[in-house]
């Protein structure tokens, strides 16, 4: 494969000191290897609690590593995540690097429309062109237009969790990380979600995911990557 | 004269002080002096704050007229005027133009003043800024500072509540584009009078101990907002005794049927004028 | 990007007693920064001293105006120190009533920072109040009353109206949900996203509520003991607190 390698992990561990816990020590990661590359799609496979979750939040940043790497490809000049300032890190999101979990974080009052158009509003996109976009978006996510001008607190899981993939997938990052973002949506959804990947990749994204549904998995992945879970240390 | 007193009834250290506060008040246009005001024969809103002022000034050789709201004939008037008459044995008059010291209580003569005349106002509240601001140190902070947005909130509220700047009597004034100051209670109509006079212009504040001046031909303009411009009051009616036009009126009540006349409110102007033209 | 505020190793005593020390940290241009604690933590006085509103007395607080030029905020004079305030400055109390001015309309209180600022024309003055009372979903026909007219909610929006009318670059804000009903915290914790956004506002946010940083903020420092037990991002800090007390904190929250 000559495609440009996007991102790196190199020896990544990651454990968990809990100190409410008399100072419980888990150990989730160590010694991952991955190389990701523009157009593929990785999904993790592996029983639960191989650490695939820890794995994409110690990516985003989300989690700290417990030692290794985590080379992103930004603006194209390489940064280590695991040693990057919050600043950069920040800035990594905004542009390189999305995340779609399968949860959707409301914020109380905002629109279903104004929390897909947030995204293309920090990238400095008008109002009413991000409005558009957002809603030609949610379209596509089959969310009826009744519902966007209100706060997805009250919606169905389904609902919530395609507001959320509209939201993550609206603006096109060069890496993208999936955290079982189809875990309950209905066979049409999935397969509105597996274009919108096909559609990614196809324009240069990395994408990097769980899927439990085998069926889907198979749609999606161009490789697998499989984990096994570390005995408790 | 009353011999039991020394002239001018304070002695002479009290007057040292107040002439040494006077001195500094006219160096810094505006600005209120502290000193330290005495206890005088007369409750304090009566002018106590004036009278230390005048005694301090006042030599054998002056001549004192005394004014409350423009009139010489009202009680506080004619006590202040008898007053230094007893203890300082000086000449005293009702008229404007022979008086080389007039102390006034909320009005500016009519009579034009000249550079040998000093003006003496009695100040009840010497703070244009303390509706609005209640802590002295703070105030003080804001005159150091000259950070005087706070007038223009009270200002702005008038007009938000009567339509126009209500304020027509103590309107503030800034004195040489510095200090912002309160011209004494009289009404705004006087305000104009307080730019570049050539007389004096001391103010004595006696409860709140604070002096301050306007130094002849100083530079003084009434605050107000560019689309609501400062004015003056006018009126309809001329003085039904002398027929003045264009001097500050009184409204007074005649009779019990509620019958109004409109006279000056300087009797001696209405008097000099009447007599004129008899 | 440039730093908009540099702060190093600053610290406030109250006499023997510590406030807060050894505080570093830097915070950009459009940037949230919470403190969190719980009280007698030291993110007040932090705040109070960030703000020069305290002095430090260790350490610097280093500020870049509009000009560029770097100001030390520590060692400035009354008149600079207001002048800053008023200028590229604000700062949101937590109880309303000690941020407005309380025997003045409404009107009056959005308006008073720009007459502070020179602006002498009354009409211009109304339409920009009206402007902002709409902004913060108050009805500008209540430009003419009174702030103790209003409930509690409204009045907490009012003083932030009063706060950003002159655009500052940098807000100080001290709990400002705190004693609100949870409904009215939601729509000023919203309002407060918008206009951050909007404006393009840096800030400085004291709130002991990781819900509001998690809403509001990018970056947060975890305060303990006057001290800084762990600052990172938002989410990191919530979600994999590092520093015992931060687990604590974090494993504290009542979630629904």
């Amino acid at each position: 494969m000559t495609a440009t390698l996007m991102l790196e992990l190199r020896d990544l561990g990651k454990s968990f000191e809990l100190h409410q816990q008399h100072g419980a020590h888990l150990n989730v990661l160590r010694g991952v290897n991955l190389s990701l590359h523009a157009g593929e799609c990785v999904v993790l496979s592996g029983p639960s609690g191989a650490g695939k979750s820890t794995l994409l939040r110690v990516i985003y940043a989300n989690y700290r590593t417990s030692g290794g790497a985590v080379y992103v490809r930004h603006d194209d000049r390489w940064l280590d995540l695991a040693s990057a300032t919050p600043h950069e890190v920040l800035d990594v999101r905004r542009r390189t690097l999305g995340y779609v979990s399968q949860f959707l974080r409301v914020i109380p009052r905002v629109s279903a429309l104004d929390i897909v158009a947030e995204p293309l509003l920090r990238d400095g996109m008008d109002e009413h062109e991000a409005r558009e976009r957002a809603a030609a978006m949610l379209r596509r996510v089959n969310i009826p237009e009744r519902l966007w001008a209100l706060p997805p607190g009250t919606f169905s899981g389904g609902e919530q969790q395609r507001v959320n993939i509209a939201r993550g997938l609206i603006v096109p990052r060069p890496i993208l990380l999936l955290d079982e973002p189809t875990a309950s949506l209905d066979a049409g959804n999935r397969a509105v979600v597996a274009e919108l990947l096909a559609e990614a990749r196809a324009a240069g994204s990395a994408v990097l995911g769980i899927f439990h549904d085998e069926a889907m998995r198979d749609q999606v992945a161009t490789r697998l990557f499989t984990m096994q879970a570390l005995e408790a240390a | 004269m009353t011999p039991r007193y020394n002239f001018a009834f304070l002695d002479e250290d009290t007057k040292r002080m107040l002439r040494r506060a006077l001195l500094k008040a006219v160096a810094i246009p505006g600005c209120q002096i502290p000193f330290g005001s005495r206890e005088m024969p007369l409750p304090y809103g009566w002018g106590t704050g004036g009278i230390q002022v005048t005694a301090a000034l006042l030599g054998p050789d002056d001549v004192l007229k005394v004014i409350d709201q423009g009139a010489d004939d009202t009680t506080n008037a004619v006590n202040i005027r008898r007053f230094f008459a007893r203890v300082a044995g000086i000449a005293t008059t009702e008229r404007t133009a022979e008086a080389t010291l007039i102390q006034t209580r909320h009005r500016i003569p009519e009579t034009p003043l000249r550079e040998d005349q000093i003006l003496v106002f009695q100040v009840p509240e010497p703070e244009p800024l303390r509706t609005l601001e209640a802590r002295e140190t703070e105030t003080r902070t804001l005159h150091a500072l000259a950070d005087y947005g706070l007038m223009h909130v009270k200002l702005y509220e008038d007009i938000a509540r009567y339509g126009r700047i209500a304020t027509s009597y103590d309107y503030p004034v800034l004195v040489d584009g510095r200090y912002l100051t309160s011209p004494s209670p009289i009404p705004k109509f006087d305000n104009p009078k307080l730019d570049h006079s050539p007389a004096l212009m001391l103010f004595g504040a006696g409860r709140e101990k604070r002096i301050y001046a306007i130094p002849p031909y100083t530079r003084v303009e009434s605050v107000a907002f560019e689309d609501h411009p400062f004015d003056v009051q006018q009126w309809d009616e001329r003085c039904a005794l002398c027929g003045s036009g264009e001097s500050y009126l009184d409204e007074v009540v005649v009779d019990d049927r509620g019958t109004r006349m409109f006279v000056c409110s300087d009797t001696d102007f209405c008097s000099q004028r009447t007599e004129a033209q008899a | 990007m440039n730093a908009l505020l540099k702060v190093r190793t600053l610290g406030h005593r109250y006499g023997q007693r510590v406030g807060c020390e050894d505080v570093s940290f830097d915070l950009y241009p459009g940037e949230l920064l919470c403190i969190v604690g719980e009280s007698g933590s030291g993110k007040s006085t932090l705040l109070n001293t960030l703000a020069a509103q305290l002095a430090p007395t260790s350490g610097s607080v280093r500020y870049r105006q509009r000009d560029g030029a770097w100001l030390d905020v520590g060692s400035l004079n009354e008149a600079d120190r207001r002048r800053l305030a008023r200028q590229e400055w604000g700062f949101v109390t937590q109880n309303p009533r000690d941020g407005l001015r309380l025997n003045v309309s409404a009107g009056a209180n959005v308006a008073e920072r720009l007459m502070a600022l020179g602006e002498r024309h009354y009409g211009r003055l109304r339409n920009i109040a009206r402007g902002w009372l709409e902004r913060v979903e108050i009805d500008p026909a209540r430009i003419d009353d009174m702030p103790a007219d209003f409930s509690g909610g409204m009045q907490q929006r009012l003083q932030i109206a009063r706060t950003l009318v002159t655009h500052p670059r940098l807000v100080f804000m001290d709990e400002p949900t705190a004693g609100l009903d949870v409904s009215v915290q939601a729509r000023i914790l919203d309002l407060l996203r918008r206009l951050v956004h909007e404006l393009d506002l840096a800030a400085v946010m004291v709130t002991h509520d990781l819900a509001v940083a998690r809403l509001l903020a990018a970056r947060t420092m975890v305060m303990q003991g006057g001290r800084v037990v762990e600052t990172g991002l938002t989410d990191q800090i919530l979600d994999d607190p590092q520093h015992p007390y931060t687990q604590l904190l974090v494993s504290s929250v009542l979630t629904t």
